[in-house]
């Protein structure tokens, strides 16, 4: 064992220091929500309560921004799941050339900005004239959630062994008996992590909608205009639930993946498949 | 294709192909031709939408530029707005980068393993939060009557109140702090491939620590840094609701700029052309940065 030197110590205090830039601001809009002030501050405190969280049960606006926020993630996963598993199947089975060219095109959402997602996308469907709503936000952010669902799908694909599909065949399977019986079981991990994470992908995207929306409010919408005029900390209230749900989503999406790897892992004796990339979540929020 | 209609047979290869085409054609590209070419019109009425003055023109980019004085200093608005946009992002980059640098070579090689799992996790959950919510914190944190000048009033680092949210500074501070994970886990994913024993050997031969670092870690780490340079700058220059909360007047962004087009001056094809203008820039920025850092783009969309 080497005895701490400047450099450890240095180091340690570092993280201490990062660790608490990246949690004290949660702590602190936390704590804001139970302060008695009109303004959203902790401080000067001005005595405890909880009628922030009332304010909040009691504001029409956020309901209705809830069930549009819901709507709207089903609807992208309903889009998004089936198109993107569509575009990894074929884009599985091209050639090398056209597979390099096609992928690009397929990625490339992913690294276009939000804003400018939703802005040709009202720009296009105007021009067709459809103009914006629930309807354009969901077709604006399926055009990107559905490349994060195709590079899950695809990951998964690539790994197939096709041996199971020819043997199916050989038997006299049809077709779609082979996609029901041995594709869909073989990518239902896939399928059921991208639905998830294309939900809560819609659930808080904000910069797509912002411009597709025409005059319907999401839950994000409705945050953002609260924060930008209402100042109110009933936001605060809204703040600590969605942080609280999303802690235990999070948890459980955790043990969902460990649970799906270690069948994976037991079935085959791989344990080094990572079933669903760990890393799909962490560049969820890019937009 | 052929293979496509050999395993799947030709009702369900067609119905897959249909599928991909909806999406890479009505979702992906078509939008972005279309507000390409419509960034080439003149902002007109429905009426005249067509007609003979409905000619192609350059001047909704030609507007970015004009009035730029260079002899007197003089910048128009928009354009002022575009060159912040530029530096601030980039300046959000590299601060990310320096920040991120140390607590990542810690995770990836220095931490003991039982520590990381749960470090990684406490990284994970901020992260987790809406962004418009950790953004809102940050108003909390900076305001005028807040925490943080409270703090630094109480510790007597301060004489009076300072305004945190009427410069910059509240803008660079809030994007740090919602991107910052997207410069952290592009380097620790790189960092950790890293020989330990490379390390090890400098260090047995005497190489001061610094020197490991310059010599070592960071051209290892390359494609890392890139990865999370094109992410941070993508999202710093495309942010919309970080400046919007934690800016001013002053300090609006280009994003903002390109929304008041659309939806208060209800010029459409100028608001376009600025949209194509912000792609532009990414783009022209993740290229440099890939042949840079020489890196493809299956390492960037991984």
């Amino acid at each position: 064992m080497r005895k701490l030197t400047g450099s450890d110590i240095l180091i340690r205090a570092y993280l201490v220091l990062f660790f608490f830039f990246l949690l004290a601001p949660l702590g602190v809009m936390v704590i804001a929500t139970f302060n008695s002030s009109r303004f959203p501050t902790v401080t000067p405190w001005l005595g405890t309560t909880t009628k922030w969280f009332d304010a909040l049960f009691n504001d029409p606006q956020m309901w209705e921004g809830l069930v549009n926020s819901l709507i709207v993630g089903v609807a992208v996963v309903l889009v998004s799941v089936p198109l993107g598993t569509a575009a990894a199947m074929v884009l599985d089975n091209l050639h090398r050339q056209a597979r390099t060219f096609v992928y690009a095109v397929m990625v490339s959402p992913l690294l276009t900005p939000g804003v400018i997602i939703g802005i040709s996308t009202l720009v296009f469907w105007d021009r067709l004239g459809v103009k914006g709503g629930l309807h354009l936000a969901v077709i604006g952010q399926s055009s990107f959630i559905t490349a994060y669902i195709m590079l899950m799908v695809l990951a998964r694909l690539q790994r197939l062994d096709r041996s199971q599909e020819e043997a199916a065949l050989d038997l006299g399977a049809s077709h779609p008996q082979v996609f029901r019986k041995i594709l869909l079981p073989y990518l239902r991990s896939s399928l059921v992590a991208g639905g998830v994470l294309a939900f809560f992908q819609s659930f808080e995207n904000y910069n797509t909608t912002l411009f597709t929306r025409g005059t319907d409010i999401t839950l994000t919408i409705y945050i953002a205009s609260k924060v930008r005029t209402g100042l109110t900390p009933a936001v605060n209230a809204l703040g600590v639930i969605l942080i609280t749900l999303t802690i235990v989503g999070a948890v459980g999406y955790e043990i969902m993946r460990r649970r799906e790897v270690a069948r994976a892992a037991a079935a085959r004796r791989q344990a080094e498949l990572e079933e669903i990339p760990a890393n799909a979540l962490v560049i969820a929020d890019a937009h | 294709m052929v293979q496509l209609y050999h395993r799947y047979g030709a009702l369900l290869a067609t119905l897959l192909i249909a599928a991909t085409a909806i999406w890479v054609l009505m979702m992906v590209v078509l939008p972005y031709l279309v507000m390409a070419e419509y960034s080439f019109h003149p902002n007109l009425p429905m009426m005249q939408q067509g007609g003979p003055d409905d000619v192609y023109t350059l001047s909704n980019y030609a507007s970015l530029f004009s009035g730029i004085d260079l002899l007197n200093g003089e910048l128009p608005d928009d354009f002022r707005v575009f060159l912040r946009t530029i530096w601030g992002s980039t300046l959000v980059t590299f601060i990310s980068l320096v920040v991120c640098y140390p607590v990542a070579w810690h995770l990836a090689k220095a931490a003991k393993p039982e520590q990381v799992g749960l470090l990684i996790l406490l990284l994970i959950i901020p992260f987790w939060i809406n962004e418009i919510l950790r953004t809102f914190a940050w108003y909390i944190i900076l305001a005028y009557n807040g925490p943080l000048n409270s703090a630094l009033l109480g510790m007597g680092l301060l004489d009076k109140p300072y305004r945190w949210l009427s410069g910059s500074g509240g803008v660079l501070i809030g994007m740090t702090y919602a991107f910052i994970l997207f410069m952290m886990f592009p380097l620790i994913n790189a960092i950790e491939t890293l020989d330990i024993s490379q390390v090890e050997a400098a260090r047995d031969l005497g190489a001061p620590e610094w020197q490991i670092h310059r010599r070592i870690v960071i051209p290892h780490a390359k494609p890392g840094i890139a990865v999370g340079s094109i992410m941070v700058f993508v999202l710093a220059a495309s942010s919309y609701i970080v400046p919007a909360v934690l800016g001013s007047p002053g300090t609006r962004w280009f994003t903002e700029t390109i929304y008041i087009w659309f939806f208060e001056g209800q010029d459409w094809p100028r608001g376009s052309a600025y949209a194509f203008i912000l792609l532009g820039l990414c783009v022209v920025f993740i290229l440099s940065v890939m042949r840079i850092f020489r890196v493809g783009l299956t390492d960037i969309a991984k």
